[in-house]
């Protein structure tokens, strides 16, 4: 079972209480990186005990957005304030832990001399660090492997250390870039359970992913980012109903050439990918018209579904892209 | 097919600077280094330096001297250089010997009072005649082989009457004397012979036959039991120092590649304080490699490591301290470790090679002599010999704990400012 995280970490002499409560507040966030803008005004507020999830595809720009918050990105403009203090303060360095995407451990280095390693980074000492260090690896579920060398922990495993790494100076702000990339369903599983842990001990948590089903479970509120801008933001419902109202999804799929299916999908304000046709109906009865239609243009139906819009499609419908694009 | 890999190889190789480094450049370079040490076709032959003092002042003496003052591969010294502008006394013998000691020279003549009474002699029957007494320092194994044969050869070319005249005493001696008519074309001869010296004519010799009494003495190095060790183990030491800190100091890049650099500056780490550690680390590394060196050469090659303990700690840890700064500078000039690598190995065996580690720098033309000394390794490399070989104080080190410290500050300073690539995006 996964160990309470927050249940006895010790108060870190190196955190002071800091000036705001509000965890995390960007404005009119930009950066460019020669021609590509890959933050353009981003705004967002995480509330304490918060989850946001940050969802877009590849090069969206959710890792740059996070990588700013921590620090290592200089932004052009806007402004970054984490519990008050400036992004790249000691302050806000003392209050926010970086999951990175990467593995970012010491491969030669075991389990426990890696954590003993990054509380030392982060100014822990003595008993404090023992303690932490303890905590941390019963909360990873990697106690039993504490003497074990990074390099050969299974991927499961070094996601788990990589994510203790991050907490182990019981940070109160938690940055998570996609924590389960290349983990087995299992593995992934495991992770959930550790961040609903941190959930319901009060530590707010930005996590960026481009899956949305993980979005779904572990996120209070969603802000969908893409080309660098946060095109909507809400909870999973308000994002559906803002986006679809009432409307329901209409998948119809089609045999026969993918030309001219995408051509008459895009004529009656669809979308088709793959000869996969998707509708917006404001009420089921408008389907057996789209039917009518479809046969009218000679496309052979093979079958067709109604769908209650979830957030791909509400990300299909505000980018016309797929998620994982 | 076979055409086709050999295609993907030169193209990957094109792309691979520092493989074509390596494979074309590096050989290039090392060829002409030791081409301009051991071949022919030099601008500069390397001279060997001597210090002579004329404790006779005889005109055989006076000669002597000017007969080595003649001879283009010496640079004689009789007096110190000036200082400040301001010439100084003549050597004496016993300031002499301490300028052998204190590296000014490898070698001083010392011809002695009384010299010019007897100064040449054939065969056995010179017990009389007072010796030439030569200081060596036997560190330079060429330098005292030379002196000593040139010293002969400057006899025979410098004092040819005296020679002659020595001669007919001994045919006087031995002989019975020549007649009237034979000793008028002697005198002609030796006339003759002195009108030549006069000119300034030299004429080649054998430098053997020990025309002129010679006593060496080893004036540094004496006493050890395995006088070449200490160099080599302080030159060895430094090429290793610097090949094992630059693989350290790619740990950085290898910390930039897997992110975790990233996460270490984004807890209170700072790159300031990162790189510090970094040096520090590498520094003890060093410095705990030239303590097994030494340590190795005392068990096993009779080095007196432990009565100059004071004098190796202060070299060690400012070798260490510029090597250490000189793996960050490469670490913070390369994107990738294989750049690291290539770049490295290149530089290093170049610095090597030219700053005596590999072979004595006195082996070298002036030239690379002094090219060496923008090297590391001969400013480590000097310090050491004076501490191992020399037995000069800790306080006669000033000048290579004062380059090397300055090195590791300004290596360390620009890997800073270099590193700002990795401290924000």
């Amino acid at each position: 079972m996964v160990k309470s995280y927050e249940e006895s970490l010790l108060p870190s002499a190196a955190i002071s209480i800091p000036v705001s409560s509000v965890p995390l507040r960007v404005e009119a966030l930009v950066k460019r990186f020669g021609q590509l803008t890959a933050l353009d005004g981003v705004t967002l507020e995480l509330g304490t005990g918060e989850c946001l999830g940050l969802l877009g595809p590849n090069g969206a720009g959710k890792s740059t957005l996070i990588r700013s918050v921590v620090g290592r990105v200089i932004p052009d403009s806007g402004t970054i304030s984490v519990f008050g203090a400036p992004a790249d303060s000691m302050l806000a360095r003392s209050t926010l832990g970086w999951i990175p995407q990467e593995l970012a451990l010491y491969p030669r280095l075991t389990c426990r001399e890696n954590l003993q390693s990054f509380g030392r980074y982060h100014g822990l000492s003595g008993e404090t660090l023992d303690r932490n260090v303890a905590l941390c690896l019963a909360w990873a579920t990697l106690a039993d492997r504490a003497g074990e060398l990074v390099k050969n922990l299974s991927g499961g495993m070094k996601r788990r250390l990589n994510m203790a790494a991050g907490l182990i100076h019981q940070p109160k702000l938690v940055l998570m870039d996609e924590p389960t990339v290349g983990v087995d369903p299992q593995s992934r599983n495991h992770i959930f359970e550790m961040i609903e842990n941190l959930r319901s001990e009060g530590v707010s948590i930005i996590y960026t992913t481009h899956y949305m089903e993980e979005a779904e479970r572990l996120c209070d509120r969603i802000a969908i980012i893409d080309h660098g801008k946060i095109i909507a933001h809400g909870t999973n419902a308000e994002l559906v109903r803002k986006t679809f109202g009432s409307r329901s999804q209409v998948v119809a799929r089609f045999a026969g050439a993918q030309d001219r299916i995408a051509h008459w999908v895009a004529q009656r304000g669809g979308h088709a990918v793959d000869g996969t046709a998707q509708f917006t109906v404001e009420h089921p009865t408008e389907i057996s018209s789209l039917l009518e239609a479809s046969a009218r243009a000679g496309l052979e139906l093979v079958d067709v579904s109604l769908r209650k819009p979830n957030l791909e499609l509400v990300f299909l419908q505000l980018t016309g892209r797929e998620l994982r694009d | 097919m076979i055409s086709a890999i050999v295609r993907t190889a030169v193209v990957s190789l094109r792309r691979d600077r520092g493989a074509l480094a390596l494979s074309f450049l590096l050989p290039v370079i090392f060829f002409s280094i030791f081409a301009v040490i051991f071949g022919g076709r030099r601008n500069s032959t390397p001279k060997v330096a001597v210090i002579i003092v004329d404790e006779d002042h005889s005109p055989a003496s006076q000669r002597l001297v000017q007969g080595f003052q003649h001879e283009g591969s010496l640079v004689v010294k009789t007096r110190p250089e000036p200082v400040r502008g301001a010439e100084q006394h003549e050597y004496t013998a016993v300031s002499a010997e301490a300028a052998v000691k204190a590296g000014a020279a490898p070698v001083a003549l010392i011809i002695p009072r009384g010299f010019g009474e007897n100064p040449i002699s054939f065969g056995p029957g010179g017990s009389d005649r007072l010796p030439v007494r030569m200081l060596e320092d036997s560190s330079d194994m060429v330098a005292p082989q030379v002196i000593a044969g040139l010293l002969q050869k400057v006899a025979m070319t410098s004092m040819p009457d005296l020679m002659a005249e020595q001669g007919s005493k001994y045919f006087d001696q031995y002989a019975g004397g020549l007649t009237r008519e034979q000793r008028d074309r002697l005198e002609q001869g030796l006339r003759a012979l002195r009108e030549r010296r006069g000119s300034g004519a030299s004429s080649s010799g054998s430098s053997d036959g020990g025309i002129i009494a010679v006593t060496t003495r080893a004036v540094v190095g004496e006493n050890k039991d395995n006088p070449m060790v200490s160099f080599y183990a302080a030159a060895i030491g430094v090429m290793f120092l610097l090949f094992t800190t630059s693989g350290a100091a790619g740990s950085l890049l290898d910390e930039a590649e897997s992110g975790t650099l990233d996460r270490v500056l984004s807890s209170r780490v700072t790159m300031t304080r990162l790189l510090l550690g970094k040096l520090t680390f590498n520094s003890l590394l060093a410095f705990s490699q030239l303590v097994l060196m030494f340590l190795w050469g005392w068990a096993v090659f009779q080095l007196d490591f432990w009565s100059h303990i004071p004098g190796f700690v202060i070299m060690g840890v400012c070798t260490a301290m510029a090597v250490a700064a000189f793996g960050m500078l490469l670490a913070s000039v390369c994107r990738t470790r294989a750049q690291l690598g290539a770049l490295s190995t290149l530089l290093i065996l170049v610095m090597s090679s030219i700053g005596g580690s590999m072979f004595p720098r006195f082996l070298m033309p002036e030239a690379m002599q002094k090219a060496g000394l923008l090297t590391i390794n001969a400013w480590a490399i000097d310090g050491f010999t004076k501490i191992f070989w020399r037995d000069e104080p800790v306080s006669h080190l000033w000048p290579q704990v004062l380059v090397l410290v300055s090195v590791a500050i300004i290596l360390f300073v620009i890997a800073r400012r270099l590193a700002r690539r990795w401290e924000y995006t």
